[in-house]
């Protein structure tokens, strides 16, 4: 019991990519300008009552719409004398206030009834939506117009009621977030743990939508700052608050005869606005996608395929042979990850390779590799493919586009995500046949039909025009199978083919390929890490483990008498010959 | 299924059915007139293809699917529709270890947290929970260095013992064991099913082990029952079922799971055959 017990460092721990976050936000140049303008602004907030150079309801007649640097008045003067730089110093509390009220007011109620919404779900639901839908139904101006002639002039109340009519954006992005929660098999376990659901919600569910609430505010404070600017723009503040909005009205009234005055209020709400917008689409990137800034790697490792020489070249009638395979994954600019080592592997016309390892072991790869479907950062290091004559890692993707589908075909492991839920299995069909061999709508029909039939598919024009949804597993892999064989591949590659399948359907879709193998004479890869698989239909196998090809040979061979002590091992964990679990008896049955 | 009274778990008739989305639609009912009993101190398996109902019977009885007719009893107590505060209290006693590792452990909470989160909730903290934490993971053989680590640290194998480490943490009489080993790999499987029984045997609690795999049922239950669309088809003692199967069903599910000996596997092909023939005959 203890080859798994050595710890396994993962590349990307928690820590890490916190303080990478931190890091690749400080790189961008959008994110510390926002930042110090910000921290500018919430300074200001705090203390811009104190600075102010001089006092900010103090009229001086000589000063009335004085331009900008002409005198002590550093901005200028406006329509009342005041100097314009401490009224917006001073004005600065209110309108950061005004907007830290209406955030508050919305992440209050639209996280709370979120939550209830997505973690209860129906009723709470059911009202949830119906009131968020109402209140986005109301016109916002018109209540803030009543409101503001019922209650007064008061920038506290109408910022509430801006805050009300935000929240249903974050009652929607809370009660989404919730509910893909909800699901999580943690939180059942923490409901079977006896914990209330007060806690799991703090808990569990919190820590999860945590992050979008606060990216969502830095967006909605400048929404909630334009709403406030507009609203005192159209003489809806309150006079004796100042605020940037009621400045740009004020000045707008004086805007032939001192127009540098809009400026300084203006500039402010659009600069504090962007900041906001920015900071928050910045970490809603950054935070999305872990690996935004690291595609520059790649280039660092030179692309360097082994020439081919003379004796390289396999035996002549290996169909499909793979000499020293290698096969990387950079990780930062000098290091990178072999998944993939020295794979050498053959296989004849008709026959059946099983290609069986653990997860991680790169069975996947090398079989991608073949078929030149590596995902891009993938950097084959070392090695050649040769499939029937043909270098294939040297080829055009134009040439391998050519030969895939033609000569090379696959069947995936996920049956349902491989076929496109839009188009009817007849359409999926037809993509493949009138490309390929260019046969006409009516033949690929026929052709389609007869395959449908072949994979013991009852009813085949019924299914013909089925869509994916209309399918149970079994038969979505039965439909791949057809179309992997519908342009008569000379060779097939399943990876894991049956394992998201029930043992009574793995059994029938196993056979169906035997059969179709032998009808054929195709050759077959099958990926696997069932070793009943590979005893049921592989005539010769090849074990790998951590990249490299431990042992191979014919499968009787090596099921009986495995060489390898990392094929002994697995086979020995294979459950069968695992001693059957003896009847209770009643000396067991009492509790210690 | 076994005398009245004796029972750590009855399930009497039970019947779940899932409400469609939409007003007024038939409900989907998955479970039908099922019964089964666990003693003490006993694993019981429950086998079945993808949407047989084992699953939903193991959330019923764990309170998170609602039961539309049937008693669920333990130790005697009808917990059938228990309430929020009495599920809580069955929390010292039914324990769940889900099939997925990788998502049955909350990422973004330390082991330490994991592990000590249902002894807090039943009133167990500070030095005690840390105490009891360190003996958990000794107990399923982890390095007691794990707590202060995150999930994501871990191999499948190794999660998969955080998560029986915390089914154990309150010391429960009855785990249900929801597909414990089929998202891990092979040599970490016979591992963690050694840990159950090694587990059961020290602690004498009972198991309902729910798999797909009737190899891991063989290897680690004394009883088994079939399910087969939401009834139980057969059931007994394991090596009856396994060695003499009454039903059709079993014998098919029996002979289509491949075993590792090419030639054991041609010969189970070839009957496998033979059983489809007769039954498309008659």
């Amino acid at each position: 019991m203890s080859g798994e017990l050595g710890l396994v460092v993962a590349p990307e721990l928690p820590t890490f990519i916190r303080q990478g976050t931190l890091r690749r936000l400080a790189r961008k140049p959008t994110v510390w300008i926002s930042a110090v303008i910000l921290s500018t602004v919430l300074f200001f907030s705090f203390f811009g009552a104190i600075l102010t150079p001089f006092d900010p309801n103090l009229t001086k007649l000589a000063m009335v719409n004085i331009g900008p640097f002409q005198s002590e008045y550093l901005l200028g003067g406006d329509r009342a004398g005041r100097d314009i730089l401490s009224r917006l110093m001073f004005a600065t509390a209110n309108t950061i206030g005004g907007a830290a009220i209406a955030v508050s007011v919305a992440v209050a109620i639209g996280v709370t009834v979120g939550l209830m919404a997505g973690y209860y779900g129906r009723t709470f639901d059911a009202i949830g939506a119906w009131l968020s839908n109402l209140i986005q139904a109301v016109p916002g101006m018109i209540v803030l117009i009543a409101v503001f002639v019922v209650v007064g002039p008061s920038t506290v109340t109408s910022m509430i009621v801006v805050g009300i009519l935000i929240a249903p954006a974050y009652f929607r992005l809370v009660r989404n977030v919730v509910i893909s929660v909800r699901n999580e098999l943690y939180v059942d376990a923490a409901r079977v743990s006896g914990l209330s659901d007060i806690r799991i919600m703090s808990r569990h569910i919190f820590v999860v939508i945590r992050a979008p609430i606060i990216i969502e505010m830095a967006y909605i404070a400048g929404i909630a700052l334009v709403i406030q600017a507009a609203l005192e723009f159209i003489g809806l503040g309150s006079p004796e608050s100042p605020t940037w909005g009621g400045m740009l009205q004020d000045s707008f009234n004086a805007l032939y005869i001192s127009p540098f005055a809009i400026l300084w209020p203006a500039l402010s709400i659009i600069l504090t606005v962007l900041a906001f917008v920015f900071l928050s689409n910045a970490v809603r990137d950054t935070l999305g996608d872990p690996r935004s800034s690291g595609g520059t790697a790649r280039k660092a490792i030179a692309h360097a395929v082994t020439p081919p020489g003379a004796a390289e070249l396999g035996e002549p009638n290996a169909f499909l042979s793979v000499r020293e395979l290698s096969i990387a994954y950079p990780l930062s600019k000098e290091k990178s990850r072999t998944v993939v080592r020295k794979v050498g592997l053959q296989v004849n016309r008709g026959e059946v390779l099983g290609l069986v390892g653990e997860s991680g072991s790169g069975k996947t790869q090398t079989a991608f590799a073949i078929l030149g479907l590596l995902p891009p950062e993938a950097i084959v290091t070392s090695g050649r493919i040769v499939f029937d004559g043909l270098p294939l890692l040297e080829l055009t993707e134009k040439r391998l586009n050519q030969l895939r589908g033609r000569e090379i075909a696959y069947v995936p492991q996920e049956p349902m995500s491989n076929l496109d839920p839009a188009f009817t299995v007849g359409q999926q069909f037809g993509f493949a046949m009138r490309k390929k061999l260019g046969l006409s709508r009516v033949e690929s029909r026929e052709r389609a039909l007869s395959l449908l039939a072949r994979v013991n598919i009852k009813e085949p024009e019924r299914v013909y025009d089925y869509y994916p949804h209309q399918l149970s597993g079994g038969m979505a892999q039965r439909v791949l199978i057809a179309i992997a064989v519908s342009c008569d591949p000379k060779l097939l590659i399943a990876d894991e083919p049956t394992t998201a399948l029930d043992v009574t359907v793995q059994a029938e879709v196993l056979d169906l390929l035997r059969d179709l193998q032998q009808e054929r004479s195709m050759a077959l890869i099958l990926v696997t890490h069932n070793f009943g698989v590979v005893a049921d239909i592989c005539e010769r196998v090849a074990v790998m483990k951590d990249g490299e090809i431990v042992e191979t040979g014919e499968t009787r061979a090596i099921m009986k008498r495995p060489e390898h002590p990392y094929t002994r091992l697995l086979l020995d964990s294979v459950l069968d010959n695992v001693p059957m679990r003896a009847p209770l008896t009643s000396r067991d049955g009492v509790r210690a | 299924m076994s005398r009245e009274g004796t029972a750590l778990l009855q399930v009497e008739d039970l019947e779940v059915e899932y409400r469609k989305a939409g007003w007024r639609k038939p409900a989907n009912r998955v479970l039908h007139h099922v019964s089964l009993s666990i003693q003490e101190g006993e694993t019981l398996g429950l086998v079945g293809e993808s949407g047989s109902g084992k699953t939903t019977l193991g959330r019923s009885i764990l309170g998170l699917v609602p039961v539309a007719s049937g008693r669920i009893l333990y130790a005697g107590r009808d917990i059938t529709h228990a309430r929020r505060r009495e599920r809580r209290a069955l929390a010292k006693e039914i324990q769940v270890v889900f099939q997925d590792p990788y998502s049955s452990l909350n990422p973004s909470l330390l082991v330490s947290d994991i592990l000590s989160e249902p002894l807090r909730a039943a009133g167990i903290g500070g030095t005690e929970a840390r105490r009891r934490v360190r003996e958990l993971l000794d107990r399923v053989g982890m390095p007691s260095d794990a707590s202060e680590r995150y999930p994501v640290e871990f191999s499948g194998g190794q999660r998969q013992r955080i998560a029986i480490a915390r089914a154990l943490a309150l010391e429960p009489r009855l785990i249900i064991c929801d597909e414990p080993v089929s998202a891990l790999d092979l040599s970490t499987q016979a591992r963690v099913l050694d840990l159950l029984i090694d587990i059961q045997e020290r602690t004498g609690v009972a198991l309902l082990v729910i798999s797909h795999d009737l190899s891991v049922v063989r290897a680690v239950c004394h009883r088994v029952a079939v399910m087969y669309q939401g009834e139980i088809v057969e059931h007994g003692a394991t090596g009856a079922v396994i060695d003499h199967p009454t039903q059709a069903y079993t014998r098919k599910l029996l002979l289509a799971a491949p075993v590792s000996d090419p030639d054991e596997q041609r010969e189970r092909r070839e009957a496998r055959r033979l059983l489809a023939e007769s039954e498309s005959v008659l």
